[in-house]
């Protein structure tokens, strides 16, 4: 009913395709979920797909001669090559499997940047970044020397490419962006930015952690050199995650860890590294994992990535809708039209935290807290948000629920200051 | 939704504590913050001048959730006149009893908050008091 003016095609059935929105999280209690952002629950083809390795052919990769292994191989590669589609990659092997985004950015950190940056050399960053597009590149600039810079954002919480521009000059080596805040929701321009650094010699990585699942993304279109993101995050398992890099960039890097599988031929004094993506692979890869965020991406392709934006955004209209006029609830960063699917807020009164633990009482799960982006609440002057996140799966009336229980909330606090008054 | 927000006596103790504010004389401090949520507690006590292994008085500031302030709170109430051996054995159980209701795994954290940083400021003085010059 509160769904049939969904941009998604069939979204009133979709919700039959996650079992875990089916829930009563206490007797009576039907759960609401709105933590997306922090982590997407998996449909049913995915814990198939997951199950079926770990029952029926649970071998290793690259390694045995006999059957299971080989099918193992075959559904772990398959699954290599899906990523590269969805993405635009031009090929598989420029595919690195890792345990998430924030290996693969330190991954290009460790290797990439350890390997070409020296001292003076500067990396680009903005107020947005997550700490796993941050921590990285502190911890490289105080080995090596080397200057970080961040672009701003505008007091509704947008960037422009302009505010990345300003900030290029021939000592940039690096712009590290993310695609699309985890905080505010803010998409970024990317398409502007990359060209801007591109001018002027840099290399751009992505952390397209949100990004990736939220927009469509391609690497060959945009001329993105490095772009990470989780498979948890878009529908897939826990504990595997994706660094994309150009292929030239990728030979020119040296191994940040050493193990099996990743070698050629070794002996006691060395070793030649293997081929790509395998250089970077070392040891027993996520086998099970990645064959499932090839099931989540196999599932999301029935889905216009751009339907699925405009889902989104068709929810963030009704949440503003529905809140922007609630006294004592401010809405963080952009109009829904600069935006994914997330809804950060301050509330008056309201430790976010404090905040949390009434809309749970209604089965409403949100985040709370700071989000893994200290620098962003600083800019704004929070102590932290409550944020509430949305997917493919979610409805306006989940959005509804969620606005009757902070209602609900700021009564309560309201109450609690007219006896305090008495 | 329950009808009240937590207990009324932890709202008292959130929003009407007379423990919150600062001392004239401080013995021992100490500041901790939660990174997942930025609470953050400053946690300050005066030993007794005739007994100074006895804390005299306790006070905090922060700001925070409710669960993380009024645990700094009923912990500032609950350690005056005690010894500071005594405030250093008290056990994470024992301040979660004391805020008294259920708290998920992610809310304990705010209300050991001020404990961890009572213990952190005893610490403190303990190691100075051993490495500085005798008497």
């Amino acid at each position: 009913m509160a769904t049939v003016d969904s941009p998604l095609p069939r979204h009133d059935d979709l919700k039959a395709d996650f079992p875990g929105l089916h829930q009563e999280i206490r007797p009576g209690v039907r759960l609401t979920y709105l933590d997306n952002a922090a982590t997407t629950l998996k449909p049913w083809s995915v814990i198939r797909a997951v199950q079926a390795y770990d029952s029926d052919y649970p071998a290793n990769v690259h390694r045995g001669i006999h059957a299971l292994s080989e099918r193992a191989t075959e559904a772990y590669e398959a699954a290599r090559e899906a990523v590269a589609r969805f993405i635009g990659a031009a090929e598989a092997e420029e595919v690195i499997w890792t345990r998430g985004t924030t290996d693969a950015i330190n991954l290009v950190a460790q290797s990439w940047g350890r390997t070409f940056l020296k001292e003076g050399d500067e990396i680009v960053l903005t107020d947005l970044e997550h700490h796993s597009n941050l921590i990285p590149w502190q911890m490289l600039a105080k080995e090596k020397g080397l200057t970080l810079r961040f672009a701003e954002v505008t007091d509704d919480g947008r960037l422009e490419s302009e505010a990345v521009g300003r900030l290029l000059s021939d000592r940039t080596k690096i712009v590290a962006i993310t695609a699309m805040s985890n905080v505010l929701g803010t998409v970024t321009p990317l398409e502007a930015i990359i060209g801007q650094a591109h001018d002027r010699g840099a290399v751009v990585v992505v952390d397209g952690a949100q990004g990736v699942a939220h927009r469509a993304i391609d690497v060959g279109k945009l001329g993105i050199d490095f772009l990470a993101f989780s498979g948890h995050k878009m529908c897939g398992p826990t504990g595997v995650g994706v660094l994309y890099g150009r292929r030239e960039h990728l030979e020119a890097m040296p191994p940040a860890w050493g193990g099996g599988s990743m070698v050629t031929r070794v002996t006691r004094e060395g070793a030649e590294w293997n081929d790509l993506p395998y250089k970077f692979e070392p040891g027993t890869p996520p086998i099970a994992q990645a064959i499932g965020l090839g099931a989540a991406i196999e599932y999301l392709s029935h889905f216009d990535p751009a339907a699925v934006m405009a889902h989104e955004r068709h929810l963030m209209e009704h949440a503003h809708r529905l809140l922007e006029g609630t006294p004592g609830v401010r809405i963080l960063g952009p109009g829904p039209e600069h935006k994914g699917g997330i809804l950060s807020m301050d509330i008056e009164g309201v430790h976010p935290h404090d905040l949390a633990t009434l809309l749970d009482r209604e089965g409403v799960a949100i985040r709370a807290g700071q989000h893994c982006a200290m620098p962003l609440h600083q800019r704004f002057g929070l102590m932290a948000s409550a944020r509430a996140s949305a997917y493919l799966y979610n409805s306006t009336e989940d959005f509804d629920r969620l606005a009757d229980a902070i209602g609900k909330a700021i009564r309560l606090v309201r109450d609690r200051q007219s006896r305090r008054g008495r | 939704m329950e009808d009240t927000f937590y207990r009324e006596e932890l709202l008292d103790h959130y929003d009407s504590s007379p423990h919150r504010g600062r001392l004239d004389v401080v013995d021992l401090d100490a500041d901790l913050e939660n990174p997942l949520c930025g609470d953050q507690i400053h946690f300050e006590v005066a030993l007794d001048s005739d007994d100074p292994g006895r804390i005299a008085l306790a006070r905090f500031q922060g700001r925070g959730c409710v669960i993380s302030q009024a645990a700094a709170s009923i912990l500032a109430e609950q350690i005056e006149g005690q010894t500071l051996e005594h405030a250093r054995a008290l056990a994470p159980d024992q301040m979660i009893e004391w805020i008294g209701i259920p708290l998920t795994p992610a809310r304990r954290k705010c209300g050991l908050l001020a404990l961890r940083a009572l213990h952190r400021a005893i610490d403190a003085r303990a190691n100075l008091s051993e490495a500085g010059p005798a008497g």
